[in-house]
């Protein structure tokens, strides 16, 4: 299974560092308060935060787990980046980001507390920063395990060495180093990957080719030959496709609550756009992200479908079994060793390097900015009258933060590959905070009624219908009580990804539904004038109208929009 | 502050440099192809990253002047 690199790979692999690491030494001189370092001080351009957006979400378990699901399920992956994140990547741009820009607010959490109160904030900001640090935690596990396997690195090493250098880099230059190196990897992420599908295309005889390679495989798994390379085709009925999904759950659990929640509300991924420089600057930022996104599963899906091919086929030497079962996360690694030479090889492992850090240091400076602001700032120790002396102060907690972030992070890591089981858990319940957000959200934008004690009880309520959930239901043949089912069971779903679906439907309608009774019954505390700016009614309306209408927000909306449509009917 | 193409457009330059050489050298080394079916992939991807990487430092430059 092991991979051996070539000095030319290590080279290329330490230049990598030097420039990761250069862009943060060069960035520390700028670094003079808390909102430089923490907010970027607001200054980037649209193009800059738009593929910052992207890259941060790419991070290694993306990758990895992207790759594995093309194996497994075929184009049906492509729902995660098309129906899954295009519609609600256009809605945070058109509809919702001039209130979390326009508020002034430094992140989601202080939003809900200008919007909401402080209650909200706190209960928010909390699951946050534990759910971003376990999240970086998992993820360095992941890698540093992969490595180990296939590269015969040293566990131990390389999971300090890859957080040391996400903590130097960020502690240097705040958010605008992450920011920057987020873009800097973008373009290794693609460049590295792009010999591997275009060799791995060539082997299997182009699209066609991989076609006709995937028909017997699909009728050997009782599927009509085409369900490999098809979306939307065969989820008429749930066992028609390997995903084991109907239309509508895809496109309520998927395309609607679980895509709106994370894109619409995380604030790792909102932060990027905060980070802009004017209005308009940050609602482009989403679309400009979403233009690579929609291409971004020829890149890691398809491989994993031609691994697919290739593992049905035993004389092409491919293999992803490992103590006899197929382990899926190796898929992407397999891949670029079965297919490049010395040389672009060191280019493709550094852009797994790659995608790891740029998702790392996401979690990371959302982490701080969250800790600093949201907790440190409000509970701990709030501003004074000196406001030059704040912004220092409050720059050096960043930085401490900073550290303790990674260094949590690190200790997770640990956590993870001792209970791998009890991470897992933890994991989809925090998953399950994201739904009733955008929920809660979505009505405080929209709705002017909404009032602060609905809104916390409809996360908190939210919250705990999807831990029932979770706790009632479990997927076919789980042998474990992190699956689900720990309360008793109710109901069996034939696929895990059904049950996940489901249990984010539930948690944002219950949310929807006691924030809005309970708005009805409740005095709303905040006046017309407070929340001008945060509510849709009682703010006044973008005109684009002395705009040409090429440079547009609503034209680029459109433009991505029909990229979207054009995508999902070729590949229907 | 800094602009971000400059680190891009180096990166990717030092990067085409170093793969066009090692494509040069191992021109002849069938076993190191055999991998891509005989195509000198370092060659390729190395001409690829010198063009982007020069793209972006002329964009850097344009800007300025």
């Amino acid at each position: 299974m092991e991979v051996q690199l070539h000095l030319v790979d290590y080279i290329i692999m330490v230049i990598y560092f030097v420039f990761v690491l250069g862009i943060g030494w060069f960035l520390r001189k700028y670094m003079k308060d808390a909102k430089q370092f923490l907010e970027a001080g607001r200054s980037l351009p649209a193009w800059v935060t738009g593929l910052a957006f992207i890259s941060t979400n790419l991070g290694a378990l993306e990758v990895m787990g992207m790759t594995g699901s093309g194996a497994k399920y075929g184009m049906l992956t492509t729902h995660f980046y098309w129906i899954g994140a295009i519609p609600a990547m256009v809605f945070l741009a058109i509809f919702m980001m001039r209130f979390y820009y326009g508020s002034k607010a430094r992140s989601v959490p202080e939003f809900l507390k200008l919007r909401f109160d402080e209650k909200t904030r706190a209960l928010n900001a909390i699951l946050f920063a534990v759910m971003t640090i376990m999240a970086s935690g998992i993820s360095m596990y992941a890698l540093a395990l992969l490595m180990e396997k296939v590269l015969g690195w040293n566990f131990n090493i390389s999971l300090w060495l890859s957080a040391a250098i996400v903590l130097a880099y960020t502690y240097l230059g705040g958010l605008s180093s992450a920011i920057y190196n987020e873009v800097l990897q973008f373009f290794i992420i693609l460049i590295g990957l792009l010999p591997l599908v275009i060799l791995a295309l060539m082997e299997v005889g182009g699209w066609s080719g991989l076609k006709e390679g995937l028909a017997p495989i699909a009728a050997q798994k009782g599927f009509a030959p085409d369900t490999l390379t098809t979306t939307w085709k065969y989820t008429g009925a749930a066992n028609a496709n390997p995903m084991g999904v109907k239309w509508y759950g895809i496109f309520a659990g998927l395309g609607f609550v679980l895509s709106f929640g994370y894109w619409c509300t995380n604030f790792l991924i909102v932060q990027r756009a905060m980070a802009a420089e004017s209005t308009t600057a940050a609602r482009k930022t989403p679309l400009i992200g979403a233009i690579p996104k929609m291409f971004i599963p020829f890149l890691i899906i398809v491989p994993g479908i031609i691994a697919l091919v290739l593992i049905n086929n035993p004389g092409s030497g491919f293999s992803i079994m490992e103590n006899g079962k197929p382990n899926y996360d190796l898929t992407i690694i397999m891949l670029l060793k079965h297919y490049l030479p010395a040389g672009v090889l060191g280019v493709g492992i550094t852009a797994l390097l790659a995608s790891f850090m740029s998702g790392m240091a996401g979690n990371v400076s959302a982490f701080n900015t969250v800790w600093t602001y949201d907790i440190y700032q409000s509970y701990i120790r709030p501003t004074t009258n000196d406001a030059a002396a704040d912004a220092r102060h409050y720059l050096r907690v960043g930085r401490m933060a900073t550290v303790f972030g990674v260094l949590v992070s690190i200790a997770a890591a640990y956590l993870a590959g001792l209970f791998g089981n009890i991470m897992d858990f933890l994991q989809t319940i925090f998953s399950m905070i994201n739904a009733p957000l955008f929920a809660v959200i979505f009505l405080g934008m929209f709705w002017k009624r909404t009032t602060a004690n609905g809104a916390f009880a409809g996360l908190l309520g939210g919250f705990l219908v999807a831990l029932a959930h979770h706790g009632l239901t479990a997927p076919e043949g789980a042998t474990t009580l992190v699956k689900g089912g720990w309360l008793g069971l109710i109901r069996t779903y034939p696929v895990e990804m059904a049950q996940n679906f489901w249990t984010a439907i539930y948690a944002c309608a219950s949310a929807t539904l006691i924030t809005v009774s309970l708005s009805l019954v409740t005095r709303r505390k905040k006046t017309d004038e407070e929340l001008k700016g945060l509510v849709y009614s009682l703010t006044p309306r973008i005109s684009e109208e002395n705009i040409p209408w090429l440079k547009r927000t609503n034209t680029l909306a459109l433009f991505v929009l029909i990229i979207f449509v054009i995508l999902s009917v070729l590949f229907w | 502050m800094l602009d971000i193409k400059i680190p891009i457009g180096l990166m990717f330059f030092v990067f085409g440099v170093i793969l066009t050489i090692y494509g040069l050298i191992t021109k002849n080394d069938a076993a190191l192809y055999q991998k891509s079916f005989s195509h000198n992939v370092n060659l390729w991807m190395g001409v690829l990253m010198l063009v982007f990487g020069a793209v972006m430092l002329l964009l850097v430059r344009r800007k300025r002047s």
